[in-house]
C-alpha cells in the first residue's frame, strides 16, 4: 500500500514536470497554431544556460529568474527572425523548420557543454521533509508548478495582454481589424512558452542530470499530456501531466514495466488522436450560422 | 457610363484614386476612383466576383495595392492593417468576424483595446450597447453561442469600441431574416447620425442599401461603371435592370441575387 | 515532371552513361568506397519511401525511422533463428512493412497534418525502448542486438563480398525505383497528388481518398522496410540503438534536400545525409547536427524544391544554351 502511494506522489511529481512542458506546447499552439517539436530542446538548452550561471557563481534564485528572461528574449527572436519567414509556408516547411531548430539546439549545446553529464543542482536537496513518502525536489516540483499555472491563468484572464493573445489565437485577421499586432503577440507567445519550457527544465535536471539529449524522453510525454488535455487548453495540459506523470509511474511499476513506460506515452497520444483529438477539457465552440 | 470626374473637396474623408488590388498576382480592382465626404454613407453595389469585398480589403491593406488612399487628407496606401485601423478606419468583415471562443464583452474590449483609457473603454461599452440591448443580456455569453443576427450586432459595437471615423461594412444583411436585417439598417442610420460615424457598405442588397446610402458606387468585375448620388442611381434604368430587380427590357447582365 | 524530363530524348544518352556508371562503379573503387556508395544506395530506397508518402501524398511522417527498424529486425531474426538466406528475406520483408504501414495508415487517415506528424514522431521516440523490450529479447538480442554474417556472392562467383553486396542492392534500388517512377506517373500518381493538394475535389473526382492513402503508407513504409533489410544485410548487425528518432529525422532531411516530391532527389538526400557526418564529424561531433540545421533552413526558405530542382534547373539550362 506504501508501495503504491509512493508511486502515486512520484507520479504526481514528474507529472507536474509533463504539465509545465506540455503549457509550454499549448501556449505555442495558442499563438501560432503549431505545435513545436523542438520546445524540449528549447527547454533543455535553457537549463544548460542556467547550468552555466550557477557554475559562475550565481545564486540558484537568481540564476533561475534570469533564465527565464534570457529564454523569454531568445524565444520572442526565434520567432521574430526565423519563423516568422515561414507565417505562410506550407505545413511541411514549418515542421521541417521546427526539426531544423531540433538538431541546432541539440547539437549547439553538445558543441558548447559537450556529451558528459552534469550535475544541477536543486534549490530544496538539503532539506528533508520527514516522510520517505515524497523528497523536497519532489514538493519544489509541484509548488513551482503550480504558482505557474496560477501566474498564467491570471495572466490571460485579466490582463490586456492575455486578452490579446487569446483573441490572436482564435481569429488573427479580426485581431488585426482591431488594431492589435499580432507579429508581436505571436512572437510574445514564442517568449512566454520558451520561458515555460525553461522553467521545466531546470525542474527536471535535477532527477535526470543534464545531457543535450535529456528531454527527447519527456517531450513524449508532454506530447501525451498536451494531447491528452486539450491542446488549446492550458488547465488541460496540467491535468494530462499529472494523469499521464501517476499513469506512467504505476503502469511501470506494476503492469508492463520499465523498458515499456514510453510505450504507454506513444500509446496515449495514438488513442487520444484517434478517438478524442480534442482531449479531455479542448475547447469544442459552439457555432451557430 | 460616367467616368470619375469628381474634384478635389476639402471635405472628403476617404479618397481613393486609381486604386489597384492584387490577390498572389491577379489584379482583382483596376484603377478605382471612390470618395466618401465627412458623415457621408456610402454604398458599394455590385454582383457576386464584382471586387466589392476587396475594395474593402484595400482600404484596410489586408492585400497587396496599388494608386492612392487618402483618408482624412493623409495618405495611407501601403500602411499596416494596424496603423490604417488606428487612424479611425473599422472594418465589419464578412462573415462579421466575431471572437468566437471569447464572452461578448471580451470581444467589445477587445474591439476599444486601442485605447488605453479603461475606464471609458467601459462607459464605450454601455453606451454601444444602447443600439443592441439585446446584446446586453448576452454579455457573458461565449460569442459563437450567438444568432447571426446577434453576431452581427457584436460585430458592429465591436467596430463602434474602436471611436471609428469611418465604419467599412460587409454585407451586413448576409444570412439574416428579413425583419432582423430592417432593424440593423435602422440602427446604422442611427449610429450615422448620432455617432457621426461614415459609413461604407458593401450589399448585395441594392434596394436595402440604396435607401440607406446617400451616395452609391456600382462594381463591375474591379471597375466603377456607374456612381451617383442614390436617387440617381435608384432612376438610372441599368441599375433598374440589373440590381432593383424591374424587367424592363432583357436583361443583359447577370442578375443580382436579392439577399 | 522530374521523371519525364530525365526521360526526354535529349537526356537519354546522360541515364544510359549514368546507369553504365553505377554498374560498373565496384570495378574502379576499393571494397570500402563500394560499402560506402551501397550504404548511400539503401538510404536512397528509404528517402524514397519517405518522400512518396510526404513528399507525393502529404502525410507527414516524422517516424520512418520504425519502419526502417522493422525491416532490419524482420531480416535479421529470418536469418538469425530461421536460417532463412540473406535474399529470401527482402519478400518477406516487403510483405511484414506493407501490411503494417497499412494498418498504421487506418488511424493515420484520422490525423491532420500536424497530429500526424506528432503521432509519428512518438512512434520514433519509442522505437529503441520498444526493440529493448525483454519479452522480445529472444528474437532481438535486447539491448546487445543481432549479429549476422557477411553474406558469400553466389555460384562460386570470383568477387569480393562488398561488391557483391553493392551490386545486390543495385539491382534493388533498379527494380524500386523504376516502380515507383511509373506509379507515380500515372493517373495512381495524379491521384495520390490530387490527394496532397486538393484533398476535397480528388474526392469529388471520385478518388477514394482514404484507400489511396492507407496503400501509400503502405508502400511508403515497404520501401523504407526494404531499405532497413537491405542494410541489415550489408551491416550484418541490427541494434536498437542505431534506429533513435534521429535516424527518422535524418530521412527527413534526406527528403528536404533532395526535393519533396522527386524521385530521383533522393540519391542526392541519401548522399547528402551520410556524407556529411562522414566529413563533418572530423570537425566535431556537434557539426554535422548544426549543418543539417542550418541546410534545412536555408533550402527550406530559399529552395523549398530541394537540391535536386537547382541540379535540373542548371541541366536545363546548360542544355538551352546551344540552341
Amino acid at each position: 500500500m506504501d508501495q503504491l502511494l509512493h508511486q502515486v506522489v512520484n507520479g504526481l511529481a514528474t507529472g507536474a514536470i509533463y504539465a509545465v512542458i506540455a503549457l509550454a506546447l499549448v501556449m505555442n499552439f495558442n499563438s501560432t497554431g503549431h505545435i513545436n517539436f523542438a520546445q524540449g530542446e528549447m527547454a533543455m538548452f535553457s537549463t544548460y544556460v542556467a547550468w552555466t550561471l550557477i557554475a559562475m557563481g550565481m545564486p540558484y534564485g537568481v540564476a533561475f529568474l534570469v533564465t527565464v528572461a534570457i529564454s523569454f528574449v531568445g524565444g520572442m527572436l526565434l520567432e521574430r527572425f526565423v519563423l516568422h519567414r515561414f507565417r505562410n509556408a506550407p505545413l511541411l516547411s514549418v515542421v521541417v523548420v521546427f526539426i531544423a531548430l531540433f538538431l541546432g539546439f541539440n547539437a549547439v549545446a553538445g558543441w558548447i557543454w559537450g556529451p558528459v553529464l552534469k550535475d544541477f543542482p536543486s534549490p530544496v536537496s538539503s532539506y528533508k521533509t520527514g516522510t520517505s513518502l515524497v523528497g523536497a525536489h519532489e514538493l519544489f516540483v509541484g509548488a513551482v508548478a503550480g504558482a505557474m499555472l496560477l501566474l498564467l491563468y491570471g495572466f490571460f484572464r485579466f490582463t490586456t495582454l492575455g486578452l490579446k493573445m487569446r483573441a490572436v489565437a482564435c481569429n488573427p485577421t479580426s485581431s488585426r481589424l482591431v488594431g492589435i499586432r499580432v507579429s508581436w503577440t505571436l512572437a510574445l507567445g514564442w517568449g512566454l512558452a520558451a520561458s515555460i519550457g525553461a522553467v521545466a527544465g531546470m525542474l527536471i535536471a535535477p532527477l535526470t542530470f543534464l545531457d543535450p539529449h535529456m528531454m527527447t524522453g519527456i517531450l513524449l510525454y508532454a506530447f501525451a499530456a498536451a494531447l491528452l488535455g486539450g491542446v488549446d487548453s492550458p488547465p488541460g495540459a496540467v491535468i494530462g501531466g499529472l494523469v499521464v506523470g501517476v499513469a506512467e509511474n504505476l503502469l511501470g511499476a506494476y503492469v508492463v514495466g520499465a523498458e515499456l513506460k514510453m510505450s504507454v506515452a506513444l500509446v496515449i497520444v495514438v488513442l487520444v488522436l484517434v478517438y478524442r483529438p480534442q482531449g479531455i477539457l479542448g475547447r469544442v465552440t459552439v457555432r451557430r450560422v | 457610363m460616367s467616368a470619375s470626374q469628381q474634384t478635389a473637396h476639402p471635405a472628403a474623408l476617404l479618397d481613393a484614386r486609381g486604386l489597384r488590388a492584387y490577390y498572389g498576382d491577379a489584379p482583382a480592382l483596376h484603377g478605382v476612383d471612390l470618395r466618401i465626404e465627412v458623415g457621408g454613407k456610402v454604398a458599394l453595389l455590385g454582383a457576386n466576383g464584382a471586387g466589392k469585398t476587396t475594395m474593402l480589403r484595400a482600404i484596410c491593406g489586408l492585400i497587396r495595392t496599388q494608386g492612392e488612399i487618402a483618408f482624412a487628407g493623409q495618405e495611407i496606401r501601403g500602411f499596416a492593417t494596424e496603423d490604417i485601423v488606428r487612424l479611425g478606419i473599422a472594418h465589419v468583415p464578412e462573415g462579421r468576424g466575431t471572437f468566437a471562443e471569447l464572452t461578448v464583452e471580451e470581444n467589445l474590449r477587445l474591439g476599444g483595446i486601442i485605447h488605453s483609457d479603461k475606464a471609458r473603454t467601459r462607459q464605450d461599452i454601455d453606451r454601444f450597447l444602447r443600439y443592441f440591448p439585446r446584446l446586453k443580456e448576452r454579455i457573458r455569453q461565449q460569442a459563437g453561442t450567438l444568432s447571426g443576427g446577434e453576431q452581427q450586432m457584436l460585430a458592429i459595437s465591436r467596430a463602434l469600441m474602436l471611436r471609428p471615423r469611418l465604419m467599412l461594412l460587409d454585407e451586413p444583411s448576409f444570412g439574416l431574416a428579413p425583419l432582423m436585417v430592417l432593424e440593423i439598417f435602422q440602427i446604422l442610420k442611427r449610429i450615422n447620425e448620432e455617432e457621426r460615424v461614415s459609413l461604407l457598405i458593401v450589399e448585395q442588397n441594392a434596394r436595402l442599401a440604396l435607401e440607406l446610402a446617400d451616395h452609391g458606387y456600382l462594381l463591375e468585375t474591379g471597375r466603377i461603371v456607374l456612381h451617383g448620388s442614390s436617387a440617381e442611381l435608384k432612376a438610372n434604368e441599368e441599375v433598374q435592370r440589373a440590381y432593383l430587380g424591374y424587367s424592363g427590357s432583357k436583361a443583359r447582365r447577370p442578375e443580382s441575387t436579392p439577399g | 515532371m522530374q521523371s519525364q524530363m530525365i526521360k526526354t530524348s535529349s537526356s537519354r544518352p546522360l541515364v544510359a552513361a549514368v546507369c553504365m556508371l553505377a554498374i560498373l562503379l565496384p570495378l574502379f573503387v576499393s571494397d570500402f568506397r563500394s560499402f560506402q556508395v551501397t550504404q548511400i544506395l539503401v538510404y536512397a530506397i528509404a528517402v524514397l519511401g519517405l518522400n512518396l508518402l510526404t513528399g507525393y501524398n502529404g502525410q507527414i511522417s516524422l517516424g520512418h525511422g520504425a519502419f526502417f527498424a522493422l525491416g532490419a529486425y524482420v531480416a535479421a531474426i529470418l536469418m538469425d533463428k530461421a536460417g532463412v538466406p540473406y535474399w529470401a528475406t527482402i519478400p518477406v520483408v516487403a510483405a511484414v512493412c506493407f501490411v503494417v504501414g497499412f494498418i498504421f495508415g487506418l488511424p493515420a487517415l484520422r490525423l491532420a497534418g500536424h497530429y500526424l506528424a506528432l503521432a509519428t514522431f512518438s512512434l520514433a521516440l519509442a522505437t529503441p525502448q520498444l526493440l529493448k523490450h525483454p519479452a522480445l529479447e529472444k528474437w532481438t538480442g535486447g539491448v546487445q542486438g543481432i549479429f549476422l554474417s557477411k553474406p558469400q556472392p553466389p555460384f562460386g562467383l570470383a568477387m569480393s563480398q562488398d561488391r557483391w553486396l553493392y551490386w545486390f542492392v543495385l539491382l534493388h534500388v533498379v527494380v524500386l525505383f523504376v516502380c515507383a517512377a511509373n506509379l507515380l506517373r500515372g493517373p495512381v500518381g495524379r491521384a495520390i497528388r490530387a490527394i496532397r493538394d486538393q484533398p476535397l475535389a480528388a474526392e469529388t473526382a471520385g478518388i477514394d481518398n482514404s484507400r489511396f492513402k492507407t496503400t501509400v503508407f503502405g508502400i511508403s513504409a515497404m520501401y523504407t522496410g526494404i531499405a532497413g533489410a537491405l542494410s541489415a544485410i550489408v551491416l550484418q548487425f541490427v541494434s536498437p540503438d542505431s534506429f533513435t528518432m534521429f535516424l527518422s529525422i535524418y530521412f527527413l532531411v534526406g527528403v528536404v534536400v533532395g526535393g519533396v516530391g522527386s524521385i530521383w532527389g533522393a540519391f542526392l538526400g541519401a548522399a547528402f545525409i551520410l556524407i556529411v557526418p562522414n566529413l563533418s564529424s572530423e570537425v566535431s561531433k556537434s557539426a554535422t547536427g548544426m549543418l543539417y540545421a542550418m541546410v534545412l533552413l536555408l533550402l527550406i526558405w530559399r529552395m523549398p524544391n530541394g537540391l535536386w530542382s537547382g541540379v535540373l534547373w542548371m541541366w536545363r539550362a546548360a542544355t538551352r544554351r546551344p540552341a
